[in-house]
């Protein structure tokens, strides 16, 4: 035997390492299903050619003035065709000729119909003979970064790493208090903190792989751009990746059974991947609240996250959120040193 | 083949020593004022039924629980001073602990080893468990005997002085106990200090030096099999159940089945005045268990006659008859009333 193959703590890690490798599921969820996730959004969320909004009106003189517009696509149909249309959603928007003018019908909440009256609006003025008191132009941009997939990514990773931290630690641990495994070994002379540590440990190894294949993957197919540095991005992964074992090895500190550790898992990431700005931004929701989303671990990780990826941001300017992500480090750990259950 | 122990200490008071140990559970006393000690090279067997108090003695033994009053010395230590020590010193094995389903035998004992500043090679704990087979194979896939075997070589990757072994072959088919029973043979030969737990009669007869039969937490007799079994005051048990003569003539016409209730009610067992059955010479002790009478007798060649005779002269039928060497569970019975298995 070599001298590492006698060291406990790499026995300890390398064990973790292996019954996660051998657990296919846990492959899937970690590797496979962020990579997914980022496709189906990407697909879903992909930039298109600006729509053509479709539109009906009631004549003929109508109809052609609102299809010279190439923003529009215009059908000619009578009051109640069109009513029905504009109801079940094949028109944004419906022209009515009247003896005195013209009148727009459309739902002034959805953003395309709004554009579509907009557009109708021009088309029919210009078709009356209206000029431009003032000559425009325009210029178009397509930038990256600026995106829905882009700002996504971030967030898709922050909520990867907090799931298979959490995962990761919850399962392993409670399964082995159910099995006597725990309580097995600490009636072995091995030195309990090197049990805690060798799933942090292999989770770092587990970390690099998840962040390298994900983040390649969502630069590689979507372009998604990585601005800060790189080495500033891997201290927020790892970082934000030791709070999230923290706070897993606190869930499974207690817990007799896989149900309450799976309840107390879901209790605990619910609010997170709601509040904290997975898909959405954080600041959607009212200020009074504020305060809890931002103490939150996921949302200073993905504030991390986009400002390095996105704005290039360095970490001296992220103080805030590292401070709270160590702080997520350093409180959940010490209290699970003194509450953990060993048998 | 045979290991023998590789290690001279030279301490050699008890390996084990406890006095007026005591344990609660709320309003249930696990252990109760439990003195005993086990000396160096002993195999010692602590008997009894479930809930008797074997697996809180040997794991307050292990260091696993505390005790509420009371002290414990392990090879002259104590657990409070010199657990470390301890740790790599003794050998354990619990009842139910359940190993990673998905790492290979070798893997674990890997593990397990790495633990120990000392012990015996990996291949050597394979060979002692019988597994060489197995060696890569996963611990899912193992048989319950093999799992046991397995157990017990992770006991001894750190080459003990004492070993624990709770329960070592409980829900066990007969032919992995007659294995698991060679391979204790084996340790004992090789000059280990053994304690385990049992609740099979049989077990402790087969395998240890000295027994304590424990019950409601106390050790009620303490002694090799065969002074406990002298203890008895007989070397034979002749049970047999009766009924009255006239009664079994009259209960000619009834089928077999019915006549055999009848044999076991009150009303035909009632009959019979178990004083004339103690004046017989050669008879120890007597009493009924559900319709059988027990006797323990010396010699069953002078004795069972006369039992007959006297029978016969009482206008007694014998319905049933059967004799066996007395046993433990005779003590077990003689001492408390009730059979070992009766939960």
């Amino acid at each position: 035997m070599s001298r590492l193959d006698e060291s406990s703590l790499y026995q300890l890690t390398s064990t973790r390492f292996r019954l996660f490798l051998r657990e296919p599921e846990a492959i899937f969820w970690v590797f496979i299903f962020p990579i997914l996730l980022a496709v189906g959004l990407g697909i879903a969320f992909r930039n298109r050619p600006a729509d053509v909004l479709p539109v009906g009106a009631t004549t003929p003189q109508l109809t052609q003035a609102l299809a010279a517009d190439k923003g529009l696509s215009a059908a000619m149909m009578d009051e109640a065709a069109g009513t029905h249309a504009l109801a079940i959603g094949t028109i944004d928007l419906f022209a009515i000729q009247r003896t005195d003018g013209v009148v727009y019908k459309y739902d002034n909440t959805n953003p395309d119909a709004r554009s579509a009256r907009l557009l109708a609006e021009r088309a029919v003025q210009s078709a009356a003979g209206r000029r431009d008191a003032v000559v425009t132009q325009n210029e178009f941009i397509h930038e990256t970064g600026a995106r829905y997939i882009d700002f996504v990514v971030p967030g898709l990773l922050g909520m990867n790493l907090m799931g298979s931290a959490i995962w990761g630690m919850g399962f392993a641990i409670v399964e082995a208090r159910q099995k006597k495994l725990l309580k097995r070994m600490v009636a072995s002379p091995m030195p309990r903190w090197q049990y805690m540590a060798s799933f942090i440990l292999s989770r770092l190894v587990m970390l690099v792989i998840e962040v390298v294949v994900f983040v390649g993957f969502a630069r590689l197919a979507f372009g998604v751009p990585i601005r800060g540095s790189f080495f500033d991005l891997a201290v927020i992964c790892l970082i934000t990746s030791l709070a999230f074992s923290s706070l897993g090895l606190l869930i499974a500190s207690r817990a007799k059974t896989m149900e309450a550790a799976s309840g107390l898992m879901n209790l605990v990431m619910l609010p997170m991947w709601i509040l904290s700005g997975v898909f959405f931004s954080a600041t959607r929701f009212p200020a009074v609240i504020q305060p809890l989303v931002r103490a939150l671990p996921l949302t200073a990780a993905i504030d991390a996250l986009r400002s390095n990826m996105l704005q290039g941001i360095g970490l001296n300017h992220l103080l805030m959120s590292v401070a709270i992500l160590l702080a997520w480090v350093v409180v959940p750990f010490s209290v699970t040193m003194k509450i953990f259950r060993w048998r | 083949m045979v290991h023998t122990l590789s290690n001279g200490s030279k301490y050699d008071g008890p390996s084990l020593s406890l006095s007026g140990l005591r344990k609660t559970f709320g309003e249930v006393v696990a252990v109760d004022h439990l003195d005993l000690e086990v000396m160096r090279g002993e195999c010692f067997g602590l008997l009894g039924p479930n809930g008797a108090g074997k697996t809180t003695t040997i794991e307050i033994c292990e260091g696993l629980t505390d005790p509420d009053v009371g002290t414990v010395k392990l090879l002259g230590l104590s657990w409070k001073t010199s657990a470390r020590e301890l740790r790599q010193r003794i050998g354990i094995q619990l009842q139910e602990t359940q190993f990673p389903d998905k790492l290979t035998v070798e893997e674990t004992l890997r593990l397990f080893r790495s633990f120990f500043r000392r012990g015996i090679a990996v291949e050597e704990a394979i060979r002692i468990g019988q597994l060489e087979e197995k060696r890569t194979a996963r611990i899912g896939g193992l048989s319950g005997g093999q799992k046991q075997r397995l157990a017990m070589a992770c006991a001894l990757v750190g080459d003990p002085e004492l070993l624990f072994l709770d329960e070592p072959t409980t829900g066990l088919d007969p032919q992995a106990r007659r294995h698991l029973w060679d391979l204790v043979d084996d340790l004992k030969r090789a000059g280990r200090t053994i304690i385990l737990t049992t609740h099979y009669m049989d077990e402790a007869e087969r395998l240890c030096d000295r027994v304590g039969i424990m019950d409601h937490g106390r050790i009620i007799a303490l002694g090799t099999p065969a002074q406990l079994i002298a203890s008895v005051g007989g070397e034979h048990v002749v049970e047999f159940a009766v009924m009255r003569s006239d009664a079994m003539r009259s209960d000619a016409m009834r089928s077999d089945a019915m006549r055999s209730d009848a044999v076991r009610s009150d009303a035909a067992r009632g009959d019979l005045d178990a004083a004339p059955l103690k004046e017989i010479p050669g008879v120890q002790s007597h009493r009924v268990d559900a319709g059988l009478h027990q006797v323990s007798v010396k010699d069953l060649h002078t004795t069972v006659p006369r039992i007959f005779s006297a029978l016969a002269g009482m206008g007694m039928h014998l319905t049933e008859f059967r004799t066996h060497s007395a046993s433990l569970e005779d003590v077990f019975v003689g001492l408390t009333g009730r059979n070992l298995r009766d939960e």
